[in-house]
């Protein structure tokens, strides 16, 4: 059944087919777990698929076990990520230098190795970067996968481990009897749990007001570009002059960085838009990598994508309902996918995670925020333009 | 009220456009250049623009049109090109009297609108270039006049020169007079292929026959007669099996006919003329809403007179509609100025024949004998067997037992069947040429797989530059300060990339670490 009405339950439902979901899911069928995964559009089509596909964001404390399991997600999968290891920064300013610096500093902390390039090394690393780099760092960990490839590949493992993927099922009630959650309704019927994980990437928030909880975040478009195929870069995960990216195994050059908009969420809208940014992004582009400034740009695209106040995830299993798990990861939800769904596996069978410590990412601790805490940050979609000289236009239809 | 702003965010820093136009007209065929004189006439301030003569490097890429290799070196004289089209088009001289400004060789790659999901704009804008740079210009008014596309379809052989689309064959016998093939076979007996069959052989060109795979001929008798009259084949009831590979492309075509037997035509240009499909990229990339309808040939705008559903922007001519002459194309374009301008129109584009029904045969017959690998995406090089199968690219190596598990079939029962996510997972329509060469027929695959109509496969979306622009070009290199100002790699939300052991403590906010 592809898209009839078709409701059931199980042991776990998911909220969300993006990675943090499907991982979710995936490792709790890998534990024996009923899982069912409930998505309003197609697995994967939001900023799951959208994204840079980096993997290298060590401030976080599941980054250990995101390293660990990486190189075996192919092999665990049984699809291929298209995951690739290691990461080169370049500077172009000196303020750049000392930004790169910090991830020297932190990146050692964290127990990795973290090598300095001199502007020769750079070149000799990336043949097509600006010749009057300031050197740049050649990060020994991290790397960078596909996001469309791996979202599709934990969907099809959860399938072959015996999941159920709902795809075009939007959630359109929670049921809640005393202190716990017993069912969600979806525009393809009702499906009954024992514990329900939201992991539903912008619309988490909304999801979660249904059930009379808060959880405070802010919604903002994103964009990318990309260009045909270039020579093959050794180390293809590259960073510089503002700008995150890598280099797809075909070969085309993918990066994004810069001004993101804070929007208002239209549910029934499916377009995804992106702005002019695209020249700027493109300058920026050729101007760290001058030898590809005669490739041509093929497409850019956008995303939605929620962030916390403070920009941390929250992975929680609340008190109130009680079987209920909240999943985002605040904007950064890729690269840490493989840990972040063992993580929330671990929350909702053992109630903590059985790896790290992740107490800090607890809803509670906006539990003082202020009201006007979006307004209070700008995080508000940009006022319309006046209408300048409407009068004098003649006026379509 | 005093609104307190997030600095890294886009709002104040995408500025106005460098450039503004009343009415903006996007494509000077026969249905642009009439908004155009019409939108003067109604004492409007016009711009006129059509990316003809295009960069030379794009013939190559099949971009617009599908050229199929089959152009001379004479693409690159960009001048005598522009003298010749002016020559022939006296309404250019016309437009030129009534003040319009007329600008050729120029592309407009982008269409950028407010909506749901951006409303960071000022005002909307159209993004444009020449080979050297590329910037913004608004409008009060845009009308798109941009045509239509060729549709090509995969046979054995197809992935070679000599092999091209009907209106790429027109665009380099009429406009570029740089055609460099001598004897053509021209796929499909509609009008396009007939009247495609007639430019031909008024330009000297051998017709060595028109081939169709159904048992009729699709154009009335009276069309044909222009043609029966003469010596060109009309072949019905024929299927074409492959091209033959000769140094320089395609040297002959190989046929079955309605008995079985083989038939050898010696020829060094196959013309698809099969369809054309409306040009509708800037409107679908900027989010414009577009419904299926095979009667105006393919996915068209959603029009309410020739308004779209974008405020201000119209759409007239074939990318409307297919037209069926160029006095229909004429007329729509009055009317769509007219209603731009004056809101006084009439009518709205009426349909033909049922196009997806006659290209869905075509391809039907055209895989149904051929044998694999037949590549269907030139330019990632994507096998129908690879559409069929769900089939990673060959660079990610062999796959495993469980990937080849998946299929089309597991696909579509797992959901409805989506064009983009099966580009997304074979690559097919990621290349170059922006899936010109293959969108299309992949519809048509899925459509055949999935026992639906092509009217039910939901649109490929299309992405600006909806033209491929090197870097180089596309690059803002004018960018105001602001934009500099804050730029972020990500967020820029303090305290994001703290350690973890660090939050709650006094180094919470030391580092501002990005991450990539």
């Amino acid at each position: 059944m592809r898209t009839g009405n078709c409701g059931s339950g199980a042991s776990v439902v998911v909220v969300g087919g993006g990675v943090t979901g499907l991982s979710t899911a995936w490792w709790l069928a890998r534990s024996g777990v009923d899982v069912i995964v409930l998505e309003k559009g197609i697995v994967g089509w939001e900023a799951s698929g959208r994204n840079g596909g980096g993997t290298t964001h060590f401030n976080s404390p599941l980054f250990h076990e995101e390293q660990r399991l990486w190189p075996m997600m192919d092999e665990l999968l049984g699809y291929p990520t298209e995951y690739r290891r290691e990461r080169i920064t370049i500077a172009l300013t000196e303020q750049e230098l000392s930004f790169y610096a910090a991830w020297r500093v932190h990146g050692r902390r964290s127990g990795y190795q973290v090598s300095d390039l001199d502007p020769k090394q750079v070149l000799e690393l990336v043949p097509f970067a600006n010749e009057a780099n300031l050197g740049g760092l050649h990060l020994h960990f991290g790397g960078h996968a596909n996001p469309q490839r791996t979202t599709q590949a934990y969907a099809w493992a959860l399938q072959d481990l015996g999941g159920r993927i709902f795809q075009h099922a939007t959630v359109v009630g929670i049921e809640v009897t005393a202190d716990r959650v017993v069912g969600v309704n979806t525009t393809r019927g009702r499906f009954g749990l024992d514990s329900l994980v939201i992991a539903a990437g912008p619309q988490t928030g909304l999801l979660l007001g249904q059930v009379g909880v808060y959880l405070p975040l802010g919604i903002a478009r994103a964009e990318m570009i990309i260009t045909e195929p270039a020579p093959a870069i050794p180390i293809g995960g590259v960073d510089g002059n503002g700008l995150y990216g890598r280099q797809t195994l075909r070969g085309n050059l993918a990066f994004g960085g810069g001004p993101h908009e804070w929007v208002k969420v239209h549910a029934d809208a499916q377009s995804r838009p992106t702005s002019p940014l695209t020249r700027n992004i493109a300058r920026r582009l050729a101007q760290l990598l001058p030898g590809t400034a005669q490739l041509r740009l093929v497409r850019s695209w956008a995303g939605l994508i929620e962030n916390t106040p403070d920009g941390r995830p929250v992975l929680d299993r609340l008190q109130q309902p009680a079987n209920l798990v909240v999943a985002t990861m605040s904007s950064v939800g890729f690269g840490l996918s493989p840990a972040v769904g063992r993580a929330v596996r671990d929350l909702v069978l053992d109630g903590r995670c059985s790896f790290t410590n992740i107490d800090k990412f607890n809803l509670r601790r906006f539990a003082d925020l202020p009201a006007d805490w979006i307004e209070s940050r700008g995080w508000l979609p940009p006022e319309p333009a006046p209408e300048v000289g409407q009068d004098q236009r003649s006026r379509g239809r | 009220m005093n609104r307190i702003r997030d600095r890294s965010a886009v709002d104040g820093k995408i500025v106005s456009p460098e450039e503004h136009a009343q009415v903006l007209i996007v494509g000077a065929g026969p249905a642009g250049l009439s908004a155009a004189l019409e939108s003067a006439a109604w004492g409007a301030k016009v711009l006129l623009i059509d990316e003809n003569p295009i960069d030379p490097d794009l013939f190559g890429l099949d971009i617009p049109l599908y050229f199929g290799g089959r152009m001379t070196g004479s693409v690159r004289d960009r001048n005598r090109i522009l003298e010749r089209w002016f020559a022939a088009e006296p309404k250019f001289e016309r437009a030129l009297e009534l003040g319009v400004d007329i600008r050729l060789g120029l592309t407009a790659w982008g269409l950028y609108a407010n909506g749901p999901h951006m409303q960071a704009l000022p005002v909307p804008m159209v993004g444009l270039a020449d080979e050297n740079r590329s910037w913004m210009c608004g409008f009060d008014k845009l009308i798109l006049a941009t045509g239509a596309r060729d549709i090509a379809l995969a046979f054995p052989g197809w992935d070679q020169p000599g092999v091209l689309g009907a209106n790429g064959f027109r665009s380099l016998v009429e406009r570029y007079s740089a055609f460099s093939g001598r004897r053509i076979v021209v796929f499909g007996s509609g009008p396009l292929a007939v009247s495609t069959a007639l430019l031909a052989r008024r330009n000297g060109i051998d017709v060595a026959a028109i081939v169709e795979v159904l048992d009729e001929a699709q154009s009335p008798a009276s069309s044909l007669h222009e043609l029966i009259g003469s010596d060109i084949p009309v072949l019905t009831r024929h299927t074409p099996l492959r091209a033959g590979q000769g140094a320089d492309g395609a040297d002959r075509l190989l046929l079955r006919d309605g008995t079985g037997k083989e038939v050898e035509l010696s020829c060094d240009t196959i013309c698809l003329a099969i369809g054309t499909a409306p040009a509708i990229e800037l409107l679908n990339s900027a989010g414009g809403r577009t419904v299926p309808d095979a009667r105006r040939g393919g996915h068209v705008p959603f029009l309410d007179g020739w308004a779209t559903s974008i405020e201000h922007v119209f759409a007239t001519g074939d990318c409307a509609a297919l037209a069926a002459n160029e006095d229909e194309a004429i007329e729509w374009g009055r009317q769509a100025a007219r209603q731009a301008l004056a809101q006084d129109w009439r009518g709205t584009p009426t349909g033909g024949a049922d196009a997806w029904r006659y290209q869905a045969a075509w391809h039907e017959a055209l895989t149904r004998q051929a044998e694999p690998p037949l590549i269907v995406c030139q330019c990632e090089a994507v096998t129908r067997a690879d559409l069929l199968e769900v089939s990673a690219p060959r660079y990610l190596g062999q796959p495993t037992t469980r990937a080849m598990a998946r299929n089309l079939s597991t696909l579509i029962n797992d959901g409805p069947v989506n064009q983009d996510q099966i580009k997304r997972l074979t690559r097919a329509g990621m290349g170059v040429c922006q899936g010109r060469r293959c969108r299309e027929q992949v519809a048509f695959t899925l459509s055949q797989a999935a026992h639906i109509s092509p009217a039910e496969v939901p649109l490929a979306g299309f992405r600006p530059p909806v033209r491929p622009l090197p870097l180089r070009v596309i690059a803002d290199w004018a960018e105001k300060p602001a934009m500099a100002a804050h730029w972020e790699l990500w967020f820029g939300i303090r305290g994001q990339w703290a350690a973890y052991e660090d939050i709650g403590t006094e180094r919470e906010f030391e580092s501002f670490l990005g991450g990539g």
